[in-house]
């Protein structure tokens, strides 16, 4: 099949492995994968800070590049959501209210494609290491996302998952909400990292680099020697 | 920027940087958490209680005006004076004149939280009456001159050794700080102010339309004390905690115990239909119960956000709030603090001043998940964010998502961009974290990644 | 217009726009914001009627037989820090409750007159504070135990329903530092349902002015979550079955 993969901006700057992971991921499994070179934002600081009007004119590029796609698939739960879920009430009563909803049932978080689009757990990565997983709460609580990233690290050979206590707690990144309140965001940032700490693993993977970018941030300020990964990465290791 | 968002930061940075004090509210939430799993866990099934709740819930809001009529002409029925306030002021005359006219000297409440919205306890003492809260929570936090922290467990930011202080200073108390003596203390002090007081004060969770009945909800037996002995019992609710039947009780008392307190029913739920009745042994004489507004039908006319009147006051979205749980319930500066406060604030109080609250979530959901009235709690924060922003965009903010919109998903201005970056990285690297970094507020505390030397696009771009 | 009339206006006019379905969380399920212009207009249809609760399906599972709900109250009791005992004949029970008298060293009991409470005044041979026909607050609070009847036990909960009426008035379970309840063993219920089923059955229309379940003795946490006994209401709540 055809995988329309969707970069999100700030892993094609930041985190370009990432994205290059998940493209390698996908040929090796016989599929074609194109990149439309004009979507880079989905439309998620504007339209989470209020800004819905802002938000629109960037999504509904989105909706235009993506209209023919036979699946869409997106390396971060966060952008993921605001497709699959956010798209269509931005949408609603506007004339794209219909493609939002057939682009939003079409596109696919990475993880879950993997397994529960294309049935595939073992990618027949090797990553010897001790990693705890990070459940960004997009991915988590809008999607649903828990079971996938696991039974795709569970067949990781060499690799040792060790759950954090709290998991499901919020690592304070929140996109805008970083900067904007910036003293509470780092609060919950720690008690995060101290939760990942306590595991002694040497990697915090996670589906979702924007969370990863808050928690690697704080972690590299105070000198500790704890990675964050993403998930693709790790699958793609051989 | 408002007073209110500057007072909001500066506590939030305050109570963040106060480590031990955070880990002793994270700990009694934590160990609340897990008390609250292991009773949804013995529900036969916790999510159909939920959607059941909600459905209930529904229905007693979106009926509002019949349930209402047919609660109040049950109650007037027994012999129950019922009142309405449009407001705060409404309600405060209405209870400074029924305490008046009773000639009252003092007053036994038991906790309400309707009474702290409507600032009641000043306005009583204001007048010259005697006010004490009953519930010992409430009774610590008003003898340190404080608002309760949280709306289900007022005091859980002190330790023991501060409330032994406080009943030594206050009370002249030598008892010693372990929660059963400093418990004995309140006992004995409350016992006298029963027996003399000559209204008693309550709030309520829920009013029964069916059989025109206030329960309330309580682990003290002060709230029983409190209708039992006084002569005139004043009761104040929202007229949004209607329930359409008696027995939609045997779902809503469990599951606020359950999702409030972890507890499969609280010691006492009671149900009152009327003052004393003929051939009753005791009771007040008079039952007056307040019914307020105070702005619940502007939340009402808000069709989208209407479900934020189904809230029962459980605290269990306050519990699980990782923000909550970080700059404690004192920081928020309102009456209903945690999610359901962010959401429902902005409405009570003026949005363009309680918009910061709305903003101040990583809208993780976790309220969302926790409520068991299932109120689209992190979604209402984003469509407060949307409502402010509508009515009233900041021009900066909005400039910038403009500019950012065009530059985002153009291939030429974004590889632009990235480059211009990457060429500005190291000058930034120079003053990463001072104030004179663009990106200080990500910087002062975490390190910014750099921007990769080929990015994605490029590298989709050129390869082979 | 007065309050009554400006306020039920208020909810008729906001009720105009129907709200959402509950509990979807769909984005379908948004509406538009009035006074909000510009944004989405999308109707959902609403529930015409509130689902039927049928709490018992979903609340804690309740044993179909007597021998499993009184095991169920029995657990529930001790878990509350309630003292529960069933007894075969009254001379037992009664047997039970001069001890307790005796353990505790009561020297005022307060009551109300009814076949159960009495009988059980009669057996401890002690002045009695009778609450019936109203009685003085002070002599009620210097009263070591207040012995009531009750309307029901709850299995699911642990819980002793009580009214105004079954009770002696609202204070005599309350006030007094001990409370015994003298129940019979045909007076346990499953759930919550079937209390309010037996409330409604009862007393409808004319219910009594006060009407409560008691669940375990009188609790607080409010210092660092510690549990105390005994906050404002009894320190002790014994259940004596016959």
């Amino acid at each position: 099949m055809t995988v329309t993969l969707f970069v999100p901006c700030f892993v094609d700057a930041l985190f370009p492995r990432a994205g290059i992971s998940m493209v390698q991921i996908l040929e090796r499994l016989g599929h074609r994968v194109v990149c439309p070179a004009e979507v880079a934002c989905c439309g998620q600081p504007p339209f989470n800070s209020g800004y819905w009007d802002e938000a629109r004119p960037i999504a509904r590029k989105v909706l235009q590049q993506l209209k023919d796609a036979e699946a869409v698939v997106i390396g971060s739960g966060s952008c993921g959501a605001m497709v699959k879920k956010f798209y269509p009430e931005l949408f609603a009563g506007q004339p794209e209210a219909e493609l939002a909803t057939q682009i939003a049932n079409r596109t696919w978080e990475f993880s879950e494609f993997l397994v529960r689009k294309l049935g595939v757990t073992d990618l027949g990565a090797h990553f010897p290491a001790k990693v705890t997983f990070h459940d960004g709460c997009h991915g988590l609580r809008e999607l649903g996302i828990k079971q996938s990233p696991r039974a795709l690290l569970g067949r990781v050979r060499g690799l040792e998952l060790i759950e954090m206590k709290e998991a499901e707690t919020c690592c304070g990144f929140g996109g805008t909400f970083a900067a904007k309140f910036p003293s509470i965001s780092t609060a919950m940032g720690e008690v995060k990292c101290n939760s990942a700490l306590e595991t002694e693993a040497e990697y915090i993977v996670s589906n979702d680099s924007s969370c990863l970018m808050h928690i690697q941030g704080l972690l590299s300020r105070q000198g500790k020697p704890l990675k964050t990964l993403h998930l693709a990465e790790v699958l793609n290791h051989a | 920027m408002s007073t209110n968002v500057a007072q909001f930061q500066e506590a939030a940075a305050r109570v963040t940087a106060d480590t031990r004090q955070r880990q002793f509210i994270r700990t009694a939430l934590g160990n609340y958490e897990i008390a609250r799993d292991k009773r949804k866990a013995a529900f036969q099934s916790w999510e159909s209680a939920r959607q059941a709740a909600a459905l209930t819930k529904w229905e007693a809001v979106n009926h509002l005006d019949t349930h209402l009529e047919e609660l109040v002409a049950k109650l007037e029925a027994r012999g129950t004076k019922v009142h309405w306030a449009s407001n705060g002021t409404q309600a405060r005359e209405i209870i400074l004149g029924i305490v008046a006219a009773k000639q009252a000297k003092s007053i036994i409440k038991s906790k309400a939280m309707t009474s702290e919205e409507i600032h009641l306890n000043e306005a009583l003492e204001k007048a010259g009456f005697e006010v004490v809260e009953s519930d010992l929570g409430e009774f610590i936090v008003q003898l340190r001159g404080e608002a309760p922290y949280h709306i289900v467990f007022p005091s859980m930011h002190l330790t023991r050794g501060q409330i032994r202080e406080l009943f030594a200073r206050e009370l002249g108390s030598t008892s010693s700080d372990s929660p059963e003596e400093l418990t004995m203390v309140a006992r004995r002090v409350m016992r006298h102010k029963y027996i003399t007081a000559d209204i008693g004060f309550t709030g309520g969770n829920f009013a029964i339309a069916e059989t025109g009945m206030i329960s309330i909800t309580e682990n003290e037996g002060n709230a029983r004390l409190t209708a039992a002995l006084p002569k005139t019992m004043v009761t104040l609710i929202g007229i949004e905690k209607v329930l359409p039947k008696l027995a939609d009780l045997a779902l809503f008392l469990p599951m606020l115990a359950t999702a409030g307190a972890g507890q499969p029913l609280t010691c006492y739920n009671t149900m009152y239909g009327g003052p004393r009745q003929p051939g009753e042994a005791d009771g007040p004489e008079e039952w007056h119960v307040v019914l307020l507004d105070n702005l619940r039908t502007e939340l009402l006319a808000d069709a989208e956000q209407r479900d934020a009147l189904h809230c029962i006051r459980c605290g269990a979205c306050l519990n699980v709030c990782p923000i909550f749980r970080n700059v404690g319930g004192h920081t928020y500066g309102t009456t209903y603090s945690g999610p359901v406060g962010s959401v429902i604030t902005p409405h009570l109080r003026g949005l363009q001043d309680w918009k910061h609250l709305s903003n101040a979530s990583s809208l993780c959901g976790a309220c969302t998940e926790a409520c068991p009235v299932k109120i689209d709690l992190h979604h209402h924060l984003l469509h407060n964010r949307r409502n402010a922003a509508t009515e009233k965009p900041a021009f900066l903010e909005r400039m910038g998502y403009k500019i950012f919109g065009i530059i985002a998903n153009d291939p030429l201005f974004w590889s632009l961009a990235k480059k211009f970056g990457w060429l500005t990285q190291p000058l930034q690297k120079l003053v990463m974290g001072t104030a004179l970094d663009p990106a200080r507020a990500w910087t002062k505390t975490r390190d910014l990644p750099p921007l990769a030397r080929q990015s994605f696009k490029d590298w989709w771009k050129h390869r082979p | 217009m007065n309050e009554r009339e400006k306020i039920l206006t208020r909810i008729r006019e906001a009720l105009k726009v129907p709200a959402p379905s509950p509990g979807t969380h769909a984005p379908a399920s948004h509406l538009p914001v009035p006074g909000v212009p510009g944004l989405p207009s999308l109707r959902v249809p609403a529930p015409t009627t509130a689902a039927p609760v049928e709490a018992r399906r979903w609340l804690p599972k309740v044993g179909p037989g007597f021998p499993e709900q009184l095991a169920l109250f029995a657990q529930n009791a001790a878990d509350l820090k309630a003292t529960f005992q069933i007894f075969a004949n009254w001379t037992e029970l009664n047997a039970a409750l001069v001890q307790l008298r005796d353990a505790e060293n009561w020297q005022r009991v307060a009551s109300h007159q009814s076949e159960l409470s009495s009988q059980a005044c009669a057996a401890l041979q002690r002045p009695v504070c009778w609450t019936d026909k109203g009685y003085d607050v002070l002599a009620l609070e210097s009263c070591d135990v207040g012995v009531t009847e009750c309307d029901a036990l709850i299995a699911q909960t642990g819980s002793v329903l009580v009214t105004s009426r079954s009770a002696g008035g609202r204070a005599l379970s309350v006030l007094p530092p001990h409370h015994v309840v003298i129940a019979r063993r045909e007076q346990l219920v499953a759930d919550l349902p079937a209390a309010f089923a037996l409330l409604q059955q009862k007393y409808a229309p004319e219910f009594p002015s006060m009407m409560g379940f008691i669940t375990g003795p009188s609790r607080t946490g409010d210092i660092e979550r510690i549990l105390v006994l005994g906050a404002h209401g009894p320190k002790k709540l014994t259940i004596f079955c016959v």
